[in-house]
C-alpha cells in the first residue's frame, strides 16, 4: 500500500479516559485507503523529542476526511501530542504496516479482544467488519471499568463484553477467564491488541482451542517503514523481522510464543 | 544555475547529499516519499559475508535530541545481496554504495571481492566502526594499525572507490584517518555512532539488550562537526561528513568544515523526505550567497 506523508489539521483533541486522549486529524484533500490494524507515525511537536510516535489508526470517517487516534500519555512525546490544539498542523506518515487479515481471509464470527489503550485499532476493524455485514463481538479487559475505553463507540458496531480485575464491570478476572470463551466454537477468528502478557494468554488459548488468531504487537520503533531494523520480533519462519513492516499484526503461528 | 556536483575519488556525485548506511534501507523504503534518484548516492545497509540475525530486541532507546541503536548488522549476507537486492537497486538512477562489515580481515576482503564484480556498484564504504557487534567492527577502527591492516587488505582486492567509515570512539580520529589514507583509502566518512547507554530507572535495568549502543541524531552533531574539521585539515583524500544532519544548514556547516559530501542518517527516520529537502536547501544557500558551485564552500570556513 502506498504510504503518504501528510500535514493534517487538528480537528479535535480531548481526554476520553485516565491519561488517554482522542486526537482527530483532518485532511481536506481526503485520506488514503487504510486497513484496520495499520498505524501512523505522528511527528511530535517538541524540540527535545526526536522520533515520531507510532500510533494505531483508531477510526476513520471518509466523508469528513478525518482520522482518529487514541493515545495514552506515557512520556514527553505523547504528552506533546495530547497538548495539540484545534487548528494546529501535525505531520503524519500513513498508512504503515499490515493490518488484520479480514480483507484477504474469510471470517464470519470474529472475536475482537482488547486491553487498555490496545482497544484502539479494534474500533476501525469493527467499523470495517460491520460495513461488510459482519457483526463483531468485542471482549475488553482492564483493571477497572474506567480503564475500558470508548464503550459506547464500540457498541455501535457490535456487542461488547468486559472483564475487570476488580469486578467493577463485566466479569471479574482476565479476558481469557470470560465465559464467552467456554464455547470455543462460537468464534472462527480472534483479532487481539493489548499488553503483551494479555496477547500471550489469548494466543495460548487460541492455540489450545485451534482457533485462528492474529495479534497486534507494539514494539519500540524509530522509522516505522522497515529501514532502521529496531523494532524486530523473532519469528519462527524468518528470524528477526520488523514489526513496523511485517506487522504490527502477526498470525500467532509465526510467533515463538509456544515453547 | 549553481553546480551541485562533487567528487569522492573518481566517483562523480550529482550533488553532495548521500543517505547513511542503515538509515535508508535499500532505498525502496523511501520511494513513496521522494524521488530517491535525486540523491548524490545511497549507501545501503551494512552487508557481511554471512547472514546475521543482529542483536535481540530491544535495540533502540530514544535520548534527548538523539537515539541509541544496537541493531548489530542484521542482514541476509552478501550472496543474498547479489542475487536479490542488487538486481533491484541497480535500477535506481544514482550511485549505489554498499557498506561492508566483517568480524575478521578475511570477511571484509571476501565481501569486497564479491561486490567488486558488480558493475553498477561504484564504491564501497568499509565499516570499521560499528559499536554493536562483539567481534570486528569497531575493534578495527579504534586502533591505527588494525585500521590500516584491514584497509590495506581490502585495497588489494577492491579496485573501485574505497571509502572507510571511522569511529568517533577514539582519542584522536585524525590518527586513524591518516592511517587508512596511508593504506590506500580513497575517502573517509565520519562519524559512525558514539558509544552510549540508556537505563530504565524504574526497572533498574539497561534499556538495550546489549546494554550499550550507538548514539546518533542532532545531539552528536557538534562532535561530528569538530571531527570532520580536524580530519579534513590533515588528510588529502576527500572527507564525507555525517552525524546529526537534519537540515540544509547542518549540511552546509559540514561542507564549510571541509567535507566534500555529507550523509543524512537518523533524520531519515524523522522526516522520510528530508534528504531531498537538504539538496534543495543547499542549492538555495549557494544562490543566496552568490556562489556558482558547491566546491566554493568546501572547507571555506573563514
Amino acid at each position: 500500500m502506498k504510504k503518504y506523508q501528510l500535514d493534517l489539521e487538528v480537528e479535535d483533541n480531548r481526554m476520553v479516559g485516565p491519561g488517554v486522549t482522542l486526537l482527530t486529524l483532518r485532511n481536506d484533500k481526503g485520506l488514503p485507503d487504510m486497513v484496520g490494524g495499520q498505524f501512523a507515525e505522528i511527528q511530535v511537536p517538541s524540540a527535545r523529542v526526536l522520533l515520531r510516535r507510532p500510533v494505531s489508526i483508531h477510526s476513520i470517517d471518509k466523508e469528513k476526511s478525518t482520522v482518529e487516534f487514541l493515545i495514552q500519555v506515557v512520556g514527553e512525546g505523547t504528552a506533546s501530542l495530547a497538548a495539540l490544539k484545534v487548528g494546529d498542523t501535525v505531520n503524519v506518515v500513513l498508512p504503515l504496516g499490515n493490518g488484520f487479515s479480514y480483507r484477504s481471509t474469510h471470517v464470519a464470527r470474529p472475536l475482537l479482544i482488547g486491553g487498555g489503550v490496545g482497544v484502539a485499532p479494534l474500533l476501525f476493524l469493527g467499523q470495517e467488519l460491520a460495513a461488510h455485514g459482519i457483526r463483531p463481538v468485542f471482549l475488553f479487559g482492564g483493571r477497572n471499568e474506567e480503564l475500558i475505553l470508548r464503550k459506547e463507540e464500540f457498541m455501535k458496531y457490535g456487542s461488547l463484553f468486559m472483564t475487570t480485575e476488580d469486578g467493577s464491570a463485566g466479569e471479574k478476572g482476565f479476558v481469557t477467564d470470560h465465559s464467552l470463551l467456554l464455547d470455543s466454537e462460537s468464534f472462527d477468528r480472534i483479532y487481539a491488541c493489548g499488553p503483551t502478557p494479555m496477547l500471550k494468554a489469548v494466543a495460548h488459548w487460541a492455540r489450545e482451542h485451534e482457533t485462528a488468531c492474529e495479534v497486534s504487537l507494539e514494539h519500540r520503533m524509530a522509522c516505522g517503514i522497515g529501514a532502521c531494523l529496531c523494532c524486530v520480533e523473532d519469528t519462527a519462519d524468518s528470524g528477526n523481522v520488523c514489526v513496523c513492516k511485517e506487522g504490527p499484526v502477526f498470525n500467532i503461528d509465526r510467533l515463538k510464543w509456544f515453547n | 544555475m549553481v553546480q551541485l556536483n562533487t567528487k569522492i575519488g573518481s566517483l562523480e556525485l550529482k550533488n553532495p547529499v548521500m543517505t547513511a548506511s542503515g538509515t535508508f534501507g535499500y532505498g525502496s523504503e523511501y520511494a513513496d516519499f521522494m524521488d530517491i534518484s535525486r540523491l548524490g548516492a545511497i549507501i545501503v545497509k551494512g552487508t557481511t559475508l554471512n547472514p546475521r540475525q543482529g542483536n535481540p530486541y530491544p535495540r533502540m532507546a530514544e535520548t534527548p535530541s538523539g537515539m541509541l541503536n544496537a541493531v548489530g548488522l542484521q542482514n541476509k549476507g552478501v550472496d543474498h545481496f547479489v542475487d536479490h537486492i542488487y538486481p533491484e537497486v541497480r535500477k535506481i538512477q544514482t550511485n549505489i554504495i554498499v557498506n561492508v562489515s566483517g568480524s575478521c580481515i578475511d570477511d571484509y576482503v571476501q565481501t569486497a571481492c564479491i561486490i567488486n564484480t558488480l558493475d553498477d556498484i561504484p564504491a564501497i564504504e568499509l565499516n570499521i566502526s560499528c559499536p554493536n557487534v562483539k567481534q570486528g567492527g569497531m575493534a578495527f577502527g579504534v586502533n591505527p594499525d588494525s585500521a590500516a591492516q584491514v584497509v590495506e587488505a581490502v585495497r588489494k582486492a577492491y579496485d573501485k572507490t574505497l571509502i572507510v567509515k571511522l569511529s568517533p570512539n577514539v582519542t584522536d580520529i585524525t590518527e586513524i584517518a591518516r592511517a587508512v589514507e596511508g593504506a590506500g583509502a580513497d575517502s573517509v566518512s565520519l562519524i559512525n555512532t558514539m558509544l552510549g547507554m540508556a537505563i530504565d530507572a524504574e526497572k533498574r535495568k539497561p534499556i538495550l539488550s546489549t546494554i550499550t549502543g550507538g548514539m546518533s541524531g542532532p545531539a552528536v552533531k557538534p562532535v561530528a562537526l569538530r571531527m570532520v574539521w580536524q580530519t579534513a585539515k590533515v588528510v588529502k583524500i576527500p572527507v564525507i561528513g555525517l552525524g546529526g544532519i537534519c537540515s540544509a544548514t547542518d549540511a552546509v556547516e559540514f561542507l564549510l568544515a571541509g567535507a566534500s559530501a555529507v550523509q543524512i542518517g537518523t533524520a531519515n527516520f524523522i522526516d522520510p523526505s528530508i534528504s531531498g529537502k537538504v539538496i534543495d536547501g543547499i542549492q538555495e544557500y549557494l544562490e543566496r550567497h552568490n556562489f556558482t558551485s558547491v566546491q566554493e564552500i568546501i572547507g571555506a570556513l573563514e
